[in-house]
């Protein structure tokens, strides 16, 4: 049996879950078995349409204190349930939580794990699992050796694909331990689209010349639906928060399309973003090495291409 | 307190990433090497800091390698900590390293675990959660700031689309990335100092390897670009919507 882990924030499933979920059904078709779904803490999600995602059944420990995040007894948990299920392969995405949760449920089954898989397993010969390496710039397949195996899917890597089949949702009975975590504060930057989720991702560079500009980003993410992001000196020189810093000392992300304003496309850049599937890039200097990656680009200068092409945007969303 | 930051080595950022032996090995001629820079931006010199804060602070460095490392451990002493471990062992897979590191943060007692949130390289982000699985504590991933008062932790983390704010009491295992501290240049009073202080060499324990690498591949070459004229930037929009359907 695969076993997915479904991961909620405050009481809600994150997409990434429904992807992770699809992806465990197809690794079960290939191995011959059927998929669950594992969920902790309490929801008002409806959980029988996982099923839309390609499980057949829902294990959910309801337990409040399993509503706030705590590595160690969302382990404790799981672990659990894949003994009394008998799961043999465990698939988490690649998020927060899962970078949390996989390595410890790994130290604990003894299981072997394979973190930013971007492909279904290999089981031709063995267990064999392609993974990004080097921020991007290279894949590595990793066998894992073990009878237990834990995959941690990196987001936006599997096409999601809905049937209308329902899932059974069952009740898994367990105590649960005082966590040694308090969560205090949960602060989310609300209205916006999450990074490391987004179809679309606009960014911008230090082309952009200072945070007033930003208005060119964030106007065209906002037509578009898509998260904003930035380069490196941008976050350093505090135009944009932090966790807008994409490239290889940043988050890696690999959207639908990445529209890169005024950044240079220096190779630590490159690599947090090589993995988009279309990348657009607009920068004044014919020789940034932006363009050498770019499935599209304009040599122009942003200020006068980029108001052009917010009103282009903006009058396709209209008739649509 | 007594702390521990583990140190790993990593490519530089620029590096040529090409394999050899048919595509089992990194090529690693010619290549420079660097400390992983989450250790050291972030995990090493808030770890510096909070003994700068309390100079009670016991501050360890570890790191799992031969002794090709030692240059590398000798630049994070040179940054700060008291001495460094190194344990003499080629490295296999995560989990392996992760048992030679909660082997001797168990025997040393440390009260506090930081790793960077991963290496450049692999990108596994593993190590850490599996030394605090190892130890039984409690673990805080991604932490973009680190408060201690007492035994009293204050950690922020990254979430999807914003960040929390988490209480706990040490020991504690974090992993580190941008946020926790600055990066910082060793001085020369510091590398002169780190020549002299105690590295540490000592022999791995049995442990096992649940993965190996069978291959590495890079990606496929772009098609090239296809540029559309400044003049007329509609052109591209059309293009993003109708031949790519982008959006
Ligand atoms: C160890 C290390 C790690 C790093 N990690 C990262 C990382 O994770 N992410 C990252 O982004 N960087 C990283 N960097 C930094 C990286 O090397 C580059 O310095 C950085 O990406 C450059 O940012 P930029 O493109 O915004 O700025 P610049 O390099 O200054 O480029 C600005 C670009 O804007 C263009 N431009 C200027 N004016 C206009 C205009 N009016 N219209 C259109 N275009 C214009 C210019 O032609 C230029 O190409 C790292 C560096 C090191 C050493």
């Amino acid at each position: 049996m695969v076993l997915v882990f479904i991961d909620q924030s405050e009481g809600h499933i994150k997409k990434s879950s429904f992807e992770a979920a699809c992806y465990a059904a197809t690794v079960a078709a290939q191995l011959g078995t059927s998929a669950e779904a594992v969920l902790l803490g309490v929801t008002s999600d409806n959980l029988s349409s996982l099923g839309n995602y390609g499980v057949k059944k829902v294990h959910t420990i309801a337990n409040e204190t399993l509503t706030n995040f705590d590595a160690q007894l969302y382990t404790k948990a799981i672990a659990q349930v894949v003994e009394t299920t008998n799961a043999d392969v465990i698939v988490f995405s690649n998020n927060t939580t899962g970078k949390a949760v996989a390595p410890r449920l790994s130290a604990k089954l003894k299981a072997g794990l394979v973190t930013g898989a971007i492909a279904l397993p290999d089981t031709s010969n063995g267990f064999t699992v392609k993974k990004t390496v080097f921020s991007g710039k290279a894949f590595a397949n990793i066998n894992i050796n073990t009878p237990k195996k834990i995959i941690a899917l990196n987001p936006n890597s599997f096409n999601v694909s809905i049937t209308t089949d329902t899932a059974e949702v069952v009740p898994f009975n367990t105590s649960v331990d005082a966590s040694k975590i308090v969560v205090s504060a949960i602060n989310k930057v609300t209205g916006e689209v999450s990074l490391s989720e987004a179809d679309i991702v606009v960014s911008g560079g230090r082309g952009l010349k200072g945070p007033e500009n930003w208005g060119l980003v964030t106007e065209l993410a906002t037509l578009l639906g898509a998260a904003t992001a930035c380069s490196r000196p941008v976050a350093d020189i505090h135009w944009r928060p932090h966790h807008e810093h994409v490239g290889q000392t940043g988050l890696a992300i690999a959207p639908n399309l990445y529209i890169a304003i005024g950044i240079s496309g220096a190779i630590q850049h490159l690599a947090g973003v090589n993995r988009s599937k279309i990348i657009v890039v607009i920068n004044k200097d014919p020789e940034a090495p932006f363009f050498k990656a770019a499935d599209y680009g304009i040599v122009g200068d942003a200020f006068e291409v980029m108001p052009k092409i917010i009103e282009a945007v903006r009058k396709i969303k209209a008739t649509a | 307190m007594k702390i521990l930051v583990c140190i790993s080595k990593t490519p530089d950022t620029t590096a040529k990433i090409a394999f050899a032996d048919n595509n089992t090995k990194f090529a690693a001629e010619g290549v420079q090497w660097i400390i992983n820079p989450y250790d050291e931006w972030y995990a090493l010199v808030r770890a510096i800091e909070l003994k700068e804060a309390n100079p009670a602070v016991v501050l360890h460095l570890i790191n799992v390698g031969n002794a090709d490392n030692e240059p590398i451990i000798r630049k994070a002493l040179a940054l700060g900590g008291d001495e460094a471990i190194r344990i003499n062992s080629e490295i296999s897979d995560s989990f392996n390293v992760a048992a030679q590191i909660a082997a001797i943060a168990k025997e040393g007692n440390y009260d506090l675990v930081f790793t960077g949130k991963e290496t450049i390289d692999y990108n596994g982000s593993s190590i850490g959660g599996m030394i605090a699985e190892l130890l039984d504590l409690p673990f805080i991933s991604h932490a973009v700031t680190f408060d201690i008062e007492g035994n009293n932790a204050t950690v922020t983390r990254e979430i999807e689309g914003g960040e929390e704010v988490d209480k706990a009491t040490l020991p504690l295992v974090v992993s580190c990335q941008k946020g926790m501290a600055e990066q910082r240049i060793p001085n020369m009073k510091g590398i002169m100092g780190a020549r002299t202080k105690p590295l540490k060499v000592m022999e791995p324990i049995a442990a096992d390897i649940l993965t190996s690498i069978a291959s590495f591949d890079l990606p496929p070459v772009k098609a090239g670009v296809k540029l559309v004229s400044a003049e007329n930037p509609e052109e591209l929009v059309r293009l993003l919507h109708e031949e790519a359907k982008a959006f």
